[in-house]
């Protein structure tokens, strides 16, 4: 058991554990009274302490986004500034590639710091009367880089996030999304291994935030970062994060995947939190669905057919339809099998029990079918065929505020053939 | 009514008693640097007083247009300092400008710094805050006692109080400046894990500009008023001139000098507020 722990801790990037962050005089008294099992609000009450973080654990994987999320004084900022110890964490490890941070010394934690966390922040905190280009020399100036050198790096992190021809401006002068592109820009700049953003999107109108988001994610594809991400939005938070923690007085109340948390809230919070994505109130079933594309026609097709209706969709099943009405589901595998088997029909291996649901379902209601089952077919009174949901499509239709206009399936491919 | 139940708490023997043992074991040290720093003064006023007048207006004219940019600061300053050396007050005028600069120099050498450690050290601000409070309080009189037995009559107990009378905006503001910097900017300075010092340079001191202007245009504001109130104790110079008045109650001369000491100050004042402001610019 010990080894396989062990392991683990080396093999992800970041391993937090049992970090607790009390506010006041004596926060180890806190820390105790935590562990006796008393509350967030009856220890302030009690002895005036303020608790930011109670034992939580989690781990980060090399390249992933782990969205950390919660309301504002769910402590999920206190975290964040916890890992690079901007704030002092009152007890717990946090594992640096198996190093303790929290038992730097300060020269350490400023080689740290400077070299493998970039930090990015709400409110952008650009440094007012330096321009752009010094603001993202900042943390090359800091580390005596040469001047030449700094310049040379500077200007690179300014291309990448499409800033170049801006270097001599002044912060003032840019809007909030080119502002918050010169503060990716300025913790690009040092190339760290580690992106920490706090709330980095959140002071931003939405439109401006979505390109925000596209861009990060574009320019993960290519720096692979380990990023840690606060935000208290979940459409954000199913949008960018490979994993999601959800924090509450302090605490992880749940921790998974986007599809995990929505489909099985932990507790009455998450259900909150999940219920309070407004657009899934509003979205349907009819407004996110995709084409079915090719049909499987039960009279006319046999396997090959079939299988061949598959491969031009470019997925791993295909619906079957009879006399205009939805029938069943053919798979892949249980056709090519059939095929081999020398079966002309469809008979045999069309699965007739799936999850059918009307246009007017709304998309909080189609959560928990997904779990179930996936891909949903989207039916009309009649049972004609209307279209297709798959998980893909559903999150990233919340997430993008309904965009959904016809090209293709591609993010639910992968999803389809996991089915 | 005197308090007849309790004996009196010896509060100001005990003050004298200190300043005497001080001047008795000191003085020879105190009043020698007084000496070198007389001489140092003379030589200056001196230097300045070589130039013939209207060369030096037309030298503080250049100053102020070329510090401020305006016009009508150059022109005022032309004016006025021509009314003055009208008014045969050009010599005590000189001898005034030189020790506010003087003071000021010494109050921003030993009032910055104790601005930034008390920005920055939390018992040193709780140290240096009630001493501020005590030394803006004080009656600027008062400072004027000790001045004498330490330094003898003359300039340098003169600058002296003023230095102790003028240095608190310089501290409080510096202080004020540092400590006005939003956490978020400290906060990244501290994420791209800068130095104590990094931060200071980079971040802290050049935030802070504007706020320490104004302590430095306070500065020398209160260092002109002591210098005029350090006639007493012979300073020379426009003070010099309104305390003579005062003696011999010739209103016309006293009212001249202070004229003159308004126009100074005026002059400095505007001087200094363009300098501040221009340092509100982006570097």
């Amino acid at each position: 058991m010990s080894t396989i722990k062990e392991r683990q801790t080396v093999d992800h990037k970041i391993v937090v554990q049992n970090l607790y962050k009390i506010f006041g005089n004596h926060p180890r008294k806190g820390v105790k009274l935590l562990k006796q099992g008393y509350t967030k609000d009856h220890i302030l009450e009690k002895t005036g302490l303020g608790v930011g973080i109670a034992d939580v654990s989690f781990h980060v994987d090399e390249g992933e986004i782990l969205v950390i999320m919660g309301l504002s004084g769910s402590g999920k900022s206190t975290l964040v500034r916890c890992l690079n110890r901007l704030i002092e964490p009152t007890g717990g490890k946090i594992l640096l590639e198996g190093t303790d941070v929290t038992l730097l010394s300060r020269e350490e934690l400023r080689q740290l710091r400077q070299k493998r966390f970039g930090m990015v922040f709400q409110h952008f905190a650009l440094f007012p009367r330096r321009s752009v280009i010094r603001n993202v020399e900042y943390g090359l100036e800091v580390q005596k880089v040469p001047p030449k050198e700094r310049r040379e790096r500077a200007m690179k992190a300014l291309e990448q996030v499409g800033l170049k021809g801006w270097e001599d401006s002044y912060p003032d002068q840019l809007s909030g999304g080119m502002q918050q592109r010169v503060g990716l820009a300025r913790a690009l700049a040092l190339d760290p291994d580690i992106m920490l953003m706090d709330e980095a999107f959140s002071a931003l109108d939405p439109l401006i935030r979505r390109d925000m988001q596209d861009e990060l994610l574009k320019l993960q594809e290519k720096m692979h970062k380990t990023i840690v991400f606060i935000s208290h939005d979940l459409g954000e938070a199913l949008k960018l994060g490979d994993r999601i923690i959800l924090m509450k007085d302090g605490r992880i109340v749940q921790e998974g995947t986007a599809e995990s948390i929505l489909s099985n809230p932990a507790d009455e919070y998450v259900a909150k939190f999940v219920e309070d994505v407004d657009i899934s109130k509003v979205v349907t079933a009819e407004t996110i669905m995709k084409n079915p594309g090719e049909v499987a026609s039960y009279a006319h097709d046999g396997p090959r057919a079939a299988l061949w209706k598959m491969r031009q969709a470019g997925l791993s099943s295909v619906y079957v339809q009879h006399k205009g009405r939805l029938m069943g589901i053919v798979r892949a595998e249980d056709a090519s099998s059939a095929l081999k088997a020398g079966e002309k029909d469809l008979k045999n291996i069309i699965v007739t029990d799936i999850q059918k649901v009307s246009p007017e379902t709304p998309a909080y209601e189609l959560f928990p079918l997904l779990v179930e089952s996936s891909p949903l077919a989207v039916v009309d009174s009649e049972e004609h065929l209307m279209g297709v949901i798959i998980k893909g499509t559903l999150l990233a239709a919340l997430a993008e505020g309904v965009q959904t206009n016809g090209n293709g399936l591609d993010a639910g491919d992968t999803d389809r053939q996991s089915n | 009514m005197e308090m007849d139940w309790m004996p009196a708490i010896p509060i100001g023997r005990a003050i004298e008693y200190a300043i005497d043992l001080f001047s008795e074991h000191c003085s020879f040290l105190t009043r020698a640097f007084s000496d070198l720093v007389e001489s140092g003064i003379t030589l200056i006023i001196n230097g300045l007083m070589f130039f013939p007048p209207w060369v030096l207006i037309l030298a503080f004219t250049a100053i102020a247009w070329f510090l401020s940019r305006k016009r009508g600061l150059a022109l005022f300053t032309l004016a006025g300092l021509l009314l003055i050396w009208n008014m045969n007050l050009w010599g005590p005028t000189v001898s005034t400008l030189a020790l506010v600069l003087i003071s000021t120099l010494i109050a921003m050498m030993i009032g910055l710094p104790l601005g930034i450690l008390s920005a920055l050290n939390q018992s040193a601000y709780r140290a240096i805050m009630p001493v501020l409070d005590v030394m803006q309080t004080m009656p600027a009189f008062v400072y004027l006692i000790p001045a004498i037995p330490f330094f003898g009559l003359g300039p340098v107990g003169a600058i002296f109080s003023t230095v102790i009378f003028s240095m608190p905006p310089a501290i409080r503001l510096t202080c004020l400046g540092i400590r006005q910097v939003p956490t978020d900017l400290v906060e990244a300075a501290d994420s791209f894990g800068s130095t104590r010092w990094q931060k200071l340079f980079k971040l802290q001191l050049p935030m802070a500009t504007p706020t320490i202007m104004a302590g430095i245009n306070q500065t020398i504001m209160l260092a002109l008023s002591m210098v005029v109130i350090a006639a007493m104790i012979g300073a020379k110079g426009l003070g010099g001139e309104v305390w003579k008045a005062i003696q011999r109650l010739e209103p016309a001369r006293g009212f001249e000098a202070g004229i003159a000491i308004v126009i100074v100050a005026m002059i400095l004042d505007r001087i200094m507020q363009r300098i501040g402001k221009q340092s509100d610019k982006p570097l």
